[in-house]
């Protein structure tokens, strides 16, 4: 297995909870996601039939005893994709009604300061790091 | 870990399909009321804005499927609904599959075909129709029509025909699934006389509009449930202009199943056959087993492709129904859509594959 990289793709302040941020990392599109302050990047690439994935709706689980007793929980944990609505847990990127054998690629995500990035080893050519500020970097 | 997907392809890499592709089903919208109204003769303008344009809908005032009205996410441009956009059409569709030809597939208000007021379900076809040369097919040359009807009118819908006799930017005519009868009453026959003379196709698309509720128990309470009434309203026309003679009548007539599937297509000839063999004298103008009028006259658009739990299984119900019968279609911008590199799960052969993505579509039409 190749070794992972480190990639510097945000400051934190970018990436907003209820939207994900976009990002080219090593010819790949990935999708940053804020939830509540935890962050989790997904391969912005529906494994169904390779629709851009962001461009989906952001929500919830959606469950039901019975018909019509809607129960509703991880607000926003959720992305659905655009074209035929499969849903991804932003968290695992697993399928929630096919799990086993669809998932969407996840990346690892971390959040470091600034002052710790300089000092490198880090892919940050087309970033400008500050010492002051918080990034995320993600691992591919 | 992208487990169906193929890791080359990646989105908006312009993948084409480089089949010569045909998309058999394509939804056309107008961008608002007012560029559709630019076709509808002022007093029924007016008519619609007093009256309203009256269709058998439980419910009033909206579209009640709105998951296909919110299509692909990525489909809806700046303004307009999903579909209403040439540009991002031909962005989204035309050029970023190759498609050589594409065929609309018109709704109308209310269905337009539908619509309980016959004038106006007339008038409402007509301006469609007008509608489509002047925003699609004028501009879009790759872009080929359907003459919508207002079927249940067999006078207006044959005089409508008329009025685009000879024009090759219409590829077919084409009629709801969930009409006032069953499509093999007498009633339709003059459409399908002028279809015949004429040698143009008659599509019957499914719909979420129709004269009647879509099962023969009423309303279901979930869209998923009606999505499936694609399959059997389909299954009740195509029945009912076997079991009625249409095909024995016109031989030549072409009638092409649109946005309905095709795995049902071989146990429905299977049963057919079964039943018809043991009350042939039922049913005597009936002269052959009803499956060989399904291989002789019948073509099955491939949206929704059916995915069984083995995918090779596919190939079987192709084999079973004939690699000559079937169209591939997309059902743009719909939620449902098919992408021709990924719609089939199995690997189909590769005559098979330029049968159903093009061959087929260009011998039914005439397309060049």
């Amino acid at each position: 297995m190749r070794k992972l990289e480190k990639h510097v793709v945000a400051r934190v302040e970018e990436v907003v909870p209820g939207q994900p941020l976009v990002r080219q990392v090593k010819g790949r599109q990935v999708g940053i996601f804020n939830l509540h302050g935890e962050y989790f990047a997904l391969l912005n690439r529906c494994p169904h039939q390779s629709a851009e994935l962001c461009r989906g709706r952001i929500t919830h689980l959606v469950r039901a005893k019975r018909a019509g007793a809607f129960e509703v929980s991880r607000q926003g944990e959720f992305i659905k994709c655009p074209w035929h609505g499969w849903e991804f847990d932003i968290r695992t990127g697993q399928s929630w009604c096919d799990p086993n054998s669809i998932n969407v690629r996840q990346f690892g995500v971390t959040v470091e300061r600034g002052e710790t990035l300089v000092k490198g080893p880090y892919v940050a050519e087309t970033f400008p790091v500050s010492v002051e500020d918080s990034y995320i970097v993600l691992e591919m | 870990m992208n487990e169906i997907v193929r890791e080359d392809a990646v989105v908006g890499d312009g993948a084409k399909a480089r089949l010569d592709l045909i998309d058999c089903d394509i939804h056309p919208y107008p961008r608002t009321r007012a560029e559709l109204y630019q076709f509808l003769p002022k007093e029924w303008r007016e008519h619609v804005e007093t009256y309203g344009a009256r269709g058998s809908q439980p419910f009033l005032g909206l579209m009640h499927i709105p998951r296909v009205q919110q299509a692909r996410l990525d489909s809806k441009p700046e303004t307009g609904p999903a579909g209403s956009d040439l540009k991002l059409m031909q962005e989204q569709l035309l050029d970023f599959y190759d498609i050589k030809y594409g065929i609309l597939q018109p709704f109308g208000p209310g269905g337009a075909g539908n619509l309980l007021n016959w004038g106006l379900a007339n008038a409402v076809c007509a301006a469609v129709n007008d509608w489509q040369i002047a925003c699609w097919l004028e501009p879009e040359p790759r872009l080929r029509g359907s003459v919508l009807l207002p079927q249940e009118d067999w006078e207006a819908s044959v005089k409508l025909i008329g009025r685009h006799a000879g024009d090759k930017r219409f590829a077919q005519i084409t009629l709801h699934a969930r009409s006032a009868e069953p499509l093999g009453k007498r009633r339709y026959w003059p459409i399908y006389e002028a279809a015949e003379r004429l040698g143009l196709p008659v599509a019957i698309h499914s719909s979420g509009y129709g004269q009647y509720a879509p099962s023969g128990a009423g309303w279901m309470s979930f869209y998923i449930e009606e999505h499936h009434s694609y399959a059997h309203t389909m299954q009740t026309a195509i029945i009912s202009m076997v079991m009625e003679g249409v095909f024995e009548r016109f031989p030549s007539l072409k009638l092409v199943a649109v946005e309905g599937g095709f795995a049902w297509v071989p146990p429905l000839a299977w049963r057919l056959d079964k039943v018809w063999l043991r009350n042939r004298t039922e049913t005597p103008h009936v002269k052959r087993p009803p499956s060989e009028y399904m291989r002789s006259n019948v073509w099955y658009a491939t949206q929704p492709v059916e995915e069984p739990e083995t995918p090779s299984q596919i190939s079987d119900v192709i084999e079973w129904i004939g690699p000559d019968r079937l169209l591939f279609a997309t059902d743009y911008p719909h939620w449902d859509m098919d992408d021709p590199r990924y719609a089939f799960k199995y690997p189909l052969d590769k005559e098979i594959r330029a049968r159903i993505f093009s061959a087929n579509a260009k011998e039914l039409y005439g397309f060049a």
